[in-house]
């Protein structure tokens, strides 16, 4: 068994070392096909972390009568904590609405001379309210038009912006979606395309197949090492794609956190490293040892 | 060790063996003659089991070839040697790794192939052209290697489907001495060919073969047709 196990893999390497030239080309165009499989997952990072800053920029802000007591405020924040549709609700009372005021308006004069002749603080307190999904600002706005609460609340901002968040919603979901779509479209042109190669690599070699059945070979010995030259057509081109990738990640690094200053591509490049390599493998490994084989069975049944 | 018993086989409702019927005993040399077409590559490849007859069983020892299935039949090609008119070597293993493969795929351990391999090259006269890749080798060469495969394993039958078709006269006589070197050793040699020349040298049984009927079984024949 160990023998065999041995032969196996030293005929998988030969293949692979003396039919270099067509190893080179198949690895290329595997490498080709996992670079689309990362430019795929970074991608979905891009995404990902587009659509939470752009959430993450929605709320919708209940401003409250002057003379509503802290405390009522206060009972409606623990309601609304408890809506399975919010995120976080944040209490900016009156004096912290002010000191946040003075503090955006320090720069012009007119605004701090204006604030201190009029002596009161003419601000309202309020809480600023994040849904889990930006679809769900409805249902929140529409629990606040509630009869109970019109004497308590002076203004909701979600009547002023519905449509821009409406919209926001729209796109984050289309662009969820068309993600989707596309990593599936692509992740199917790469397998593909992979497959492809691999098979044309068996083709090219079907009379070696068909002197090795004659000779005597076992259909172990026949599909066993064109199954190790295909995993280790995607072992190299799993290792080239990554080399590839890495500067190309970091040199777009600072142009994507430019769009989006939460994502650091190249952080994140180097903190999923082990998974980045894991999934390199896997796929490459995997597709070029399956397409291997199911390439080669074709020319066992001859 | 091997029948035909009414063996018949067609392509595509065509007949190319009609019926056929004969026998081949240990250590015989058989030359199976005929034109293009009579059937004579036909008879190799239903003996190797690579292709089924549509009527008749082939037999080769104790097994019956056209009832075995693709599993089985390594093992009775193990019991075989095979030379091929275009040598089918494989183009990606040196002289010594083609001889050595037949070993290989037998799961015969290494230090005995390292024993018999060189020697096996050596009694073909290419113990010097071992590490050479097929390319790298003249038609003659490359024929040596084929029956240095063929032989390596000490099969029971060495089946010769054409070897000289694509050799000159002086590397066609070669060959044909190897084989029957190998056949004065003790093992069975089936010759399939259309080369008069070497049929009426050789002085041994043939069996002739016309539009896929045996016409002619001969003990010591000569090229009829």
């Amino acid at each position: 068994m160990a023998t065999t196990l041995f032969r196996i893999l030293k005929f998988g390497f030969q293949n692979f070392s003396r039919n270099a030239l067509l190893s080179v080309a198949t690895v290329a165009v595997m490498v080709l096909a996992l670079l689309v499989f990362n430019g795929l997952v970074i991608f979905g990072t891009i995404a990902q972390s587009a659509t939470a800053s752009l959430q993450d920029k929605i709320d919708i802000s209940v401003y409250f009568k002057s003379n509503v007591a802290e405390d009522n405020i206060l009972k409606l924040e623990k309601s609304l904590e408890s809506f399975t549709e919010v995120k976080a609700v944040d209490y900016v009372s009156q004096d912290k609405a002010l000191d946040i005021f003075k503090d955006n308006h320090r720069d012009d004069p007119t605004i701090t001379q204006a604030l201190e002749e009029l002596q009161a603080n003419p601000l309202l307190a309020s809480l600023n309210i994040k849904a889990q999904n930006p679809s769900q600002y409805s249902t929140i706005a529409e629990y606040l038009k509630d009869p109970s609460l019109l004497n308590v609340i002076e203004n909701v901002t979600y009547g002023q912006n519905k449509v821009a968040i409406d919209r926001l919603a729209r796109i984050i979901d289309t662009a969820k979606n068309v993600g989707t779509a596309v990593t599936i479209f692509l992740a199917l042109v790469a397998v593909l395309v992979t497959f492809n190669t691999v098979r044309l690599v068996i083709y090219s070699n079907r009379e070696e197949i068909g002197i090795m059945r004659l000779v005597g070979a076992a259909n172990k010995f026949i599909n066993g090492p064109y199954i190790v030259s295909g995993i280790l057509y995607g072992a190299f081109a799993g290792v080239l794609s990554l080399a590839f990738s890495a500067p190309i990640i970091a040199w777009a690094s600072p142009y994507v956190s430019s769009f989006i200053p939460e994502l650091n591509l190249t952080a994140y490049l180097f903190s999923n490293l082990p998974q980045l390599i894991i999934y390199q493998l896997a796929f490459g490994v995997v597709l070029g040892g399956v397409s291997a084989a199911v390439a080669v069975r074709r020319y066992l049944k001859l | 060790m091997i029948a035909f018993h009414n063996v018949s086989k067609s392509y595509n409702g065509q007949v190319v063996l009609d019926d056929v019927n004969f026998k081949i005993s240990p250590g015989e040399f058989v030359s199976i003659v005929g034109r293009s077409g009579a059937g004579k590559s036909t008879i190799i490849k239903l003996l190797i089991g690579e292709e089924k007859p549509v009527k008749g069983r082939v037999v080769f020892g104790t097994h019956e070839v056209n009832k075995l299935g693709p599993k089985e039949l390594p093992s009775l090609r193990h019991q075989i040697g095979i030379v091929f008119q275009d040598f089918k070597l494989l183009p990606t293993k040196t002289a010594y790794e083609n001889v050595a493969f037949a070993l290989e795929v037998e799961g015969r351990p290494q230090p005995e192939i390292e024993e018999l391999v060189p020697q096996m090259l050596d009694l073909v006269g290419l113990a010097d052209k071992q590490n050479n890749f097929p390319h790298e080798l003249s038609g003659g060469m490359k024929q040596r290697v084929a029956i240095a495969r063929a032989m390596v394993h000490r099969p029971s039958v060495v089946i010769a489907d054409e070897p000289t078709g694509n050799l000159d006269y002086h590397n066609a006589q070669d060959i044909i001495n190897l084989l029957l070197k190998i056949n004065e050793l003790g093992t069975t040699l089936v010759l399939a060919t259309h080369n008069k020349d070497i049929i009426n040298t050789v002085h041994k049984r043939v069996i002739t073969l016309d539009n896929g009927k045996v016409i002619k079984d001969d003990p010591n024949g000569h090229y009829i047709i």
